[in-house]
C-alpha cells in the first residue's frame, strides 16, 4: 500500500486536513525508528487504498525538538511515496523554508497552501501557477477547514502517487550547510509570486487581545473563562453521567440479574459486581471526556490556550511548567483523566511528563464527594467549609511541591518561543470529531485495565467466599490488618483501610464501600463514623484520600499516555509516599499538640 | 523597547536549538520586529515579525540584539 505523509509547521491546519481526508477514521499506530505513536488512516484514492500519516508539526527539518527528531527518524526509516506539504498561506514568507528543505530530500512532493480563506481576508495574493513553475512542484490553494480547493488538490495527489519516489531520505543532517542557499532561493520565489500587504490588519484579533491579554484584566478574565468551562463541563456532564448510570442499572436489574439467576451466587457476584461494574466505571467517564474535549477544542483551536500560556508563564516558569500546564492542572480539579489526556498539547516530552506527575494532586470532583460526606459527619456546619477549603489548599501546595521537587528530573529543553495564532473559531465538525477521537482512544487504551482492576478488588473483598464481604475475614481485610502497623500511626483503622483499597478503583465508591463495611447507610453511616472517629483521624483520612492514587482510570491514563511503566510506577509511589508522610505529619503533630 | 516600538534585528546570539526555532519563526538579521505587549510579573513578551505573532520569554528575547528605528 502506498503511503502519504502530511508535513508542515505547527498551526498550519495539518490535522484539519488529515481529518478531512480520513473522515475521522484514524487509528494510532507505532512506526519503526520512533517511539511516539502517530495517527494514520486508510482511504481510497483513485482506484487504490493509500495510507495517510499525520506527522507532528515541525519548524525545521534539522531542529532539535522532540517532534523534529520524530519526523526526521520517521522519514529516514519509512520513506513515504508522497509527502503532502501543508503551508499556512498567511505566513508563507517564512514557512517556505521548510518546503525548500524538504525539496532537497528528493521525495515526491505536493504542496498545499492552506488557509486560503484567511489569506484572502488579509489581502495576501499568491501566484500559484508561477510559484509552481519556479519550484517545479505541484502547488494548490486550499481551505482545509471549509473544504475549498479540496477536490482539485486530491486529484493532484492521486496523480502524483502514480510516480515512484525518486530519491531516499538519506543523509538528512549533512544538508544542514545548504541553509544559506535556501534563504536566497526563498527570497527569489517569494519576490516573484507572493504579495503581502505592508501591515497585516486583523482588527478583531487585536481588539480581542487588547482585552483578553490586558496587563490587569487578562488574568481575572482567564480565571473566569476557566471557571465557566469547569462549570459547563459539570452542568452538562453530571446529568449525562447520571443518565448512563441509570441506564446501566436498569439493564442490570431487568436483564442481567434474571438471566444470571440460575448461576451460583459467587459467579453472579463476579460477573455483576466485578466485570459489569468495571464496564460501568469506564462508561461513567465517557460523557466527561467528550465534553472536556469539545471545550478543549474550542479553547485550543481558537488560539486562547496560547494566550493562557502567555498570561500564566511568569508563575509557571518557576515551577518548570508552562501556562498550558496550568490550564490542565485546573481542569484536573474536575477530573484528572481528561486533564492528563489534554497534556498532549505540550510538545516537549519532559514538560509533559512533569505536568502529568502534578495533575493527580488536583482535588477532583470524585474526591470532593468523600470530603463532603466526612466533613458533614464530623465537623460543625460552620467549620465544614473551612475544612474543605483547607483541603483545596493542600491540593495546590502538593502540586507545587511536586513540580519543584521533580522539575530538575524532567528538565524541559525546548525554548519557550511560541507562535500566537489569530483567533479562529473551530467548526462544530472539528469539535465533535475531537471529542469522539479522544473517547475512542480512552476506551481502547484504558478500559481493559480498569475492568481488570475492578474485578481484582471484587475478588480481594469477597475471597474467601466463607467470609462476610468486605469484612475482616476477606483478603482485603487481611491486607488491611497486615497494613495496620503502617496505617495506625496515621490514625486510619482497619475498616477505613479496606475503604482505601476500594478507593483505589475510584473515589466515588469509597462511601459505598464504607456502607458495606459498616453495614449502614446514609445518615446512620455518618453518625456511626462520627462516633468512632475524632476529627484528627477523619482529617488524616481525608488528607490520605486526597493525595494517594486518585483512581484506576487515572493510573490507566498515566500509563497509556506516558507509555512508560517506570513513570507510572514513579507517580504511584510518589503519591502514596507523599500521602503517608503528610498524613503522618498531620496526625502525629495534632496529637502532640494535645488534640 | 516599549510596547508599540519597532526595531531592526542586528544579530541573534543563541545556541543552535533556539537559533533554528527563531529562524523558522521568521527572526532573521535585518528584519523588523514590533513589540506588541509584555506580560505582567516579568512574564513573556509578544512580538510581531512579518506576519507572525510570537511569544517568548525575556531570557530568550535577550539573545536577540536589535536597533531601534
Amino acid at each position: 500500500m502506498k503511503r502519504i505523509a502530511l508535513l508542515g509547521m505547527p498551526n498550519t491546519g495539518k490535522s484539519t486536513l488529515f481529518n478531512r481526508m480520513t473522515g475521522g477514521a484514524a487509528r494510532v499506530g507505532n512506526w519503526p525508528g520512533i517511539t511516539v505513536e502517530l495517527l494514520s488512516g486508510k482511504i481510497l484514492l483513485g482506484d487504490d487504498m493509500v495510507e495517510i500519516i499525520d506527522l507532528p508539526g515541525i519548524y525545521d527539518l534539522h531542529g532539535y525538538s522532540d517532534d523534529e527528531q520524530v519526523v526526521r527518524h520517521f522519514l529516514h526509516d519509512n520513506v513515504p511515496d508522497l509527502a503532502l506539504v501543508i503551508l499556512n498561506t498567511t505566513q508563507i514568507e517564512r514557512q517556505m523554508s521548510l518546503l525548500l528543505q524538504l525539496k532537497l530530500l528528493d521525495i515526491n512532493l505536493v504542496v498545499m497552501l492552506n488557509m486560503a480563506d484567511e489569506a484572502k481576508k488579509y489581502g495576501i495574493s499568491v501566484d500559484v501557477a508561477k510559484m509552481s513553475a519556479l519550484l517545479g512542484l505541484p502547488i494548490f490553494m486550499l481551505s482545509a477547514k471549509y473544504g475549498g480547493g479540496y477536490p482539485e488538490a486530491m486529484q493532484a495527489v492521486t496523480r502524483a502517487l502514480r510516480y515512484p519516489t525518486p530519491g531516499m531520505a538519506e543523509h538528512l543532517r549533512s544538508q544542514l550547510e545548504q541553509d544559506r542557499h535556501i534563504e536566497a532561493e526563498m527570497a527569489r520565489v517569494l519576490k516573484h509570486t507572493v504579495q503581502v500587504p505592508a501591515r497585516l490588519s486583523d482588527r478583531l484579533t487585536e481588539k480581542l487581545d487588547s482585552v483578553l491579554m490586558h496587563p490587569w484584566l487578562g488574568l481575572p478574565i482567564f480565571f473566569a473563562v476557566m471557571y465557566l468551562l469547569f462549570q459547563g463541563i459539570f452542568i452538562f456532564g453530571q446529568p449525562l453521567q447520571t443518565g448512563i448510570a441509570a441506564a446501566l442499572t436498569w439493564l442490570r436489574e431487568s436483564a442481567l440479574v434474571p438471566l444470571l439467576a440460575s448461576l451460583p451466587h459467587a459467579v453472579q457476584g463476579l460477573l455483576l459486581d466485578g466485570i459489569y461494574n468495571g464496564v460501568a466505571t469506564v462508561a461513567a467517564f465517557v460523557p466527561i471526556i467528550i465534553l472536556f474535549f469539545l471545550f478543549m477544542a474550542m479553547i485550543e483551536d481558537s488560539g486562547y490556550l496560547s494566550r493562557a500560556a502567555f498570561l500564566m508563564d511568569a508563575l509557571m516558569a518557576k515551577l518548570g511548567l508552562d501556562g498550558r500546564g496550568f490550564v490542565m492542572l485546573l481542569m484536573g480539579f474536575g477530573c484528572n483523566v481528561p486533564a492528563l489526556m489534554g497534556t498532549r498539547v505540550m510538545r516537549s516530552r519532559a514538560m509533559r511528563l512533569l505536568t502529568m506527575l502534578v495533575i493527580p494532586f488536583s482535588l477532583c470532583s470524585a474526591r470532593l464527594q468523600v470530603f463532603i460526606f466526612f466533613t458533614a459527619a464530623l465537623f460543625s456546619p460552620g467549620a465544614a467549609p473551612v475544612v474543605l477549603f483547607s483541603l483545596y489548599l493542600f491540593s495546590f501546595a502538593t502540586a507545587i511541591l511536586t513540580a519543584l521537587i521533580f522539575k530538575n528530573r524532567f528538565k524541559n529543553s525546548e525554548p519557550f518561543v511560541l507562535e500566537l495564532p489569530p483567533y479562529r473559531f473551530p467548526t462544530l465538525r472539528q469539535m465533535v470529531l475531537r471529542g469522539w477521537l479522544e473517547v475512542r482512544h480512552f476506551l481502547r487504551r484504558a478500559s481493559k485495565f480498569i475492568i481488570a482492576g475492578v474485578v481484582m478488588v471484587w475478588l480481594l473483598t469477597h475471597l474467601p467466599l466463607s467470609a462476610v464481604p468486605a469484612g475482616p475475614g476477606t483478603l482485603a481485610g487481611m491486607i488491611g490488618g497486615a497494613l495496620q502497623p503502617l496505617f495506625a500511626p496515621i490514625g486510619i483503622n482497619q475498616q477505613l483501610t479496606i475503604a482505601l483499597i476500594f478507593g483505589f478503583i475510584a473515589k466515588e465508591i469509597v462511601i459505598g464501600a464504607l456502607a458495606v463495611i459498616y453495614g449502614l447507610n446514609g445518615a446512620a453511616l455518618g453518625s456511626a463514623i462520627g462516633q468512632q472517629l475524632d476529627w484528627v483521624q477523619a482529617y488524616s483520612f481525608m488528607l490520605f484520600t486526597l493525595l494517594y492514587t486518585p483512581c484506576l482510570a487515572t493510573v490507566a491514563t498515566l500509563q497509556s499516555e506516558s507509555k512508560q511503566t517506570r513513570f507510572t510506577l514513579l507517580s504511584l509511589a510518589w503519591s502514596l509516599g507523599l500521602a503517608w508522610l503528610v498524613s503522618l505529619a498531620f496526625y502525629q503533630g495534632a496529637r502532640a499538640l494535645g488534640y | 523597547m516599549l510596547p508599540g516600538d519597532i526595531a531592526t534585528i542586528v544579530s541573534i546570539h543563541a545556541e543552535e536549538a533556539l537559533h533554528l526555532r527563531l529562524l523558522a519563526l521568521g527572526f532573521r538579521n535585518g528584519k523588523q520586529i514590533e513589540l506588541i505587549r509584555k506580560a505582567s510579573f516579568s512574564g513573556p513578551l509578544q512580538v510581531r515579525v512579518g506576519t507572525t505573532d510570537v511569544i517568548l520569554r525575556r531570557a530568550e528575547a535577550a539573545r536577540i540584539r536589535v536597533q531601534k528605528t
